[in-house]
């Protein structure tokens, strides 16, 4: 079954339906679409990088990652404390940003006359 | 040692908490009539309570009772699942949560189908989340059946796991995802007290100074397998892994398994739009963030404090955070985080059940058997029930065949390793790519799937021979030297579920699925179309 003739869904192009090609294709869309892979493409990479480089130093160089910091814990326990803060930050940075992306989303939907 | 006779106060503490979520069963099944209502709470739930709700289905017994009890006797590398189990949210908040609330209905297969074949796909999809849900439940039920073993010993496994089944069952049936919610709400609750409390404990016990709570790690003796006395420093890691590959591999499935876990995605569903969505996400990845750096103190306070041979002598790793309880707390303390752990089974298996009895009704038998029409209304909801029981009974079954001292914690391990290499790719590209086709799909959820399954089989955590001394019911399945040498699949299953789905689309050609594609980036970008809540 193709989906076009999914049931529930309404035919490509059917008068009532939203002009998705239509606002897909126009520059705010273009634009929203720019804006949030800025943001989440980099700090999705960085998080990966941040999050895999854990997991290496702790497996392939074990004795730099016993090292005690201070007189309490040791690089390998702090470094791994220290992804919570990270998840923490970059959750957050995203949240700010997406209030931004939301007020696009509204406009953009207002002025091609869906809402 | 344990008591022998059954602890009062957990009794009471016990049936406060099925009382309380019987309550909320009651009330829920008044308002949950109709598909939306029933399967997604009428999309009412707000944002911090999803985000408790979230927190609560994802912080299972292998989290509470599992990792304290795996850093409690491996030490540092067991902290690595704390860290995973958090940075994994960053994947379900910039990637996955808010497209999948704004293209989708009931389940992860409605995002799936969007644009691609809707019957191959939502077969698979729901065979994936069958599969997942049915493994997690089963771990969680053997978890379930010991803890009340030990707690209340009058009682016994079978009745136990029959118990935490009948219960799990009332919820959904009657309740729907409305009951679910409150049911994991109330959890959340308990469970960040007493995580709190319990580390408070910890804390004075070394007179709240860090410095000499870390110093206690430093040298503790015990006595390993052979026998021999033994002292280690338990922040070191490398005390459960040796090999650097098995840090990555689990590492892998950790962070990339969570967003596609059905039973944490159709969360997403219950809330208004994709803005509550987001700070949904916000409101768990808080709360699951201090859960798991409180792991720190539990974890390794059990380490220092009682001794890996005490915790050995006492009901093993799964009883390391409650003895820890009753030792730094007393019998009152030891009953309240046990009927915690209970309470955290409890809402977990139900939260599993009803993904699970979702996407049997709302993919294979609307959608697969029935081409998407309802015959009669109602219907769609009637089937959930029906399969929510059938899917409780089924777990009971199984979970009283396995015993109470079967080796089963593999099987959340497993979970995750099936939802980052079938469902996660095919979740990414229907959203991002749009060549990706039905073809892909299909190949990533059944590579996924049976790469997972397959490796995991080879792999130590199901072949390994046991020494004579292992009772049998713990014996590893197959007698056999490990032909995959690492714990976990992730880092040949993941790689191998995204390689699948790429193949799988450029090998086929399906111009109708990239001729939707605008529709579906449309919708999921700025919520146009998206399902919207229920009047009250």
């Amino acid at each position: 079954m193709a989906p076009a003739d999914d049931p529930k869904l309404p035919p490509v192009g059917q008068t009532d339906a939203p002009d998705w090609a239509g606002i897909a294709a126009s520059p705010r869309f273009q634009e929203l679409l720019r804006a949030k892979r800025r943001f989440i493409v980099p700090a999705m990479v960085f998080s990966i990088l941040y999050y895999f480089a854990l997991p290496v130093l702790v497996g392939w160089f074990p004795d730099l990652m016993k090292k005690k910091i201070g007189d309490g814990a040791n690089l390998a326990y702090l470094f791994a404390l220290s992804q919570f803060f990270m998840a923490w930050i970059v959750a957050g940075l995203y949240v700010a940003k997406a209030g931004a992306w939301d007020k696009a989303a509204a406009r953009l939907l207002s002025e091609s006359g869906e809402r | 040692m344990l008591a022998a006779t059954t602890n009062p106060t957990a009794i009471a503490m016990f049936v406060g908490f099925v009382v309380a979520t019987l309550v909320i069963t009651f009330y829920s099944a008044k308002k949950s009539s109709g598909s939306s209502a029933y399967f997604a709470a009428g999309r009412r739930i707000t944002g911090w309570q999803n985000g408790l709700a979230v927190a609560g289905d994802y912080m299972s017994a292998a989290s509470f009772l599992g990792i304290a009890g795996m850093i409690a006797l491996s030490g540092y590398d067991g902290f690595l699942y704390s860290v995973g189990f958090l940075v994994a949210y960053l994947v379900v908040l910039l990637v996955v949560a808010e497209p999948l609330r704004n293209a989708g209905k009931y389940t992860m297969a409605d995002v799936l189908a969007y644009r691609l074949k809707p019957r191959p796909v939502r077969a698979l999809a729901a065979l994936s989340t069958i599969t997942v849900s049915t493994f997690y439940m089963i771990a969680q039920m053997v978890g379930a059946g010991s803890l009340v073993k030990v707690l209340l010993p009058g009682i016994g496994y079978n009745l136990a796991v029959c118990g935490v089944g009948v219960l799990m069952i009332v919820y959904v049936v009657f309740g729907g995802m409305l009951a679910t919610t409150w049911v994991q709400i109330v959890k959340a609750i308990l469970l960040m007290s007493g995580s709190v409390l319990l580390s408070v404990l910890v804390m004075s016990h070394f007179h709240f100074s860090l410095s000499e709570f870390f110093h206690a790690l430093t040298n503790i003796t015990y006595h390993d397998k052979s026998g021999a006395e033994v002292t280690k420093d338990f922040l070191t890691p490398g005390m459960k892994f040796k090999n650097p590959l098995d840090f990555i591999s689990l590492s892998m499935a950790l962070v990339f398994g969570t967003a596609g876990l059905p039973h944490i995605l159709v969360r997403f569903y219950t809330v208004p739009d994709a803005k509550t969505a987001r700070s949904s996400v916000v409101w768990a990845m808080a709360l699951i963030g201090i859960f798991y750096i409180m792991t720190t103190f539990f974890g390794f306070g059990a380490a220092s404090v009682l001794g890996p041979d005490f915790i050995g002598r006492n009901g093993g790793g799964n009883m390391a955070a409650p003895q820890l309880a009753r030792v730094l707390g007393g019998d009152v303390f030891f009953a309240f985080i046990s009927a915690v752990a209970f309470a955290t089974i409890l809402a977990v298996v139900a939260g599993l059940t009803i993904s699970a009895s979702t996407s049997f009704a709302h993919d294979f038998f609307t959608n697969v058997i029935h081409h998407g029409k309802e015959r009669r209304p109602g219907e769609e909801v009637r089937v959930a029930r029906i399969t929510a029981f059938v899917v409780g009974a089924v777990s009971i079954g199984l979970a009283i065949a396995l015993g109470p001292t079967a080796n089963v914690a593999f099987l959340v391990g497993l979970a995750f390793a099936v939802a980052a290499s079938a469902n996660l790719p095919a979740i990414i590209f229907s959203i991002y790519w749009k060549r990706f086709n039905t073809a892909g799909a299909v190949a990533s959820l059944i590579v996924g799937l049976v790469a997972s399954i397959g490796i995991i089989i080879l792999s130590p955590t199901i072949m390994t021979i046991d020494p004579p001394t292992v009772a049998a019911s713990a014996r590893h399945l197959i007698q056999h030297a490990p032909i995959f040498p690492l714990e976990n699949p992730g880092i040949v299953s993941i790689p191998l579920g995204f390689l699948a789905a790429i193949l799988g689309t450029l090998l086929s050609r399906e111009p109708g699925a990239a001729a939707r594609f605008d529709e579906l980036v449309v919708r999921a970008n700025t919520g146009l179309g998206a399902e919207k809540a229920t009047a009250e």
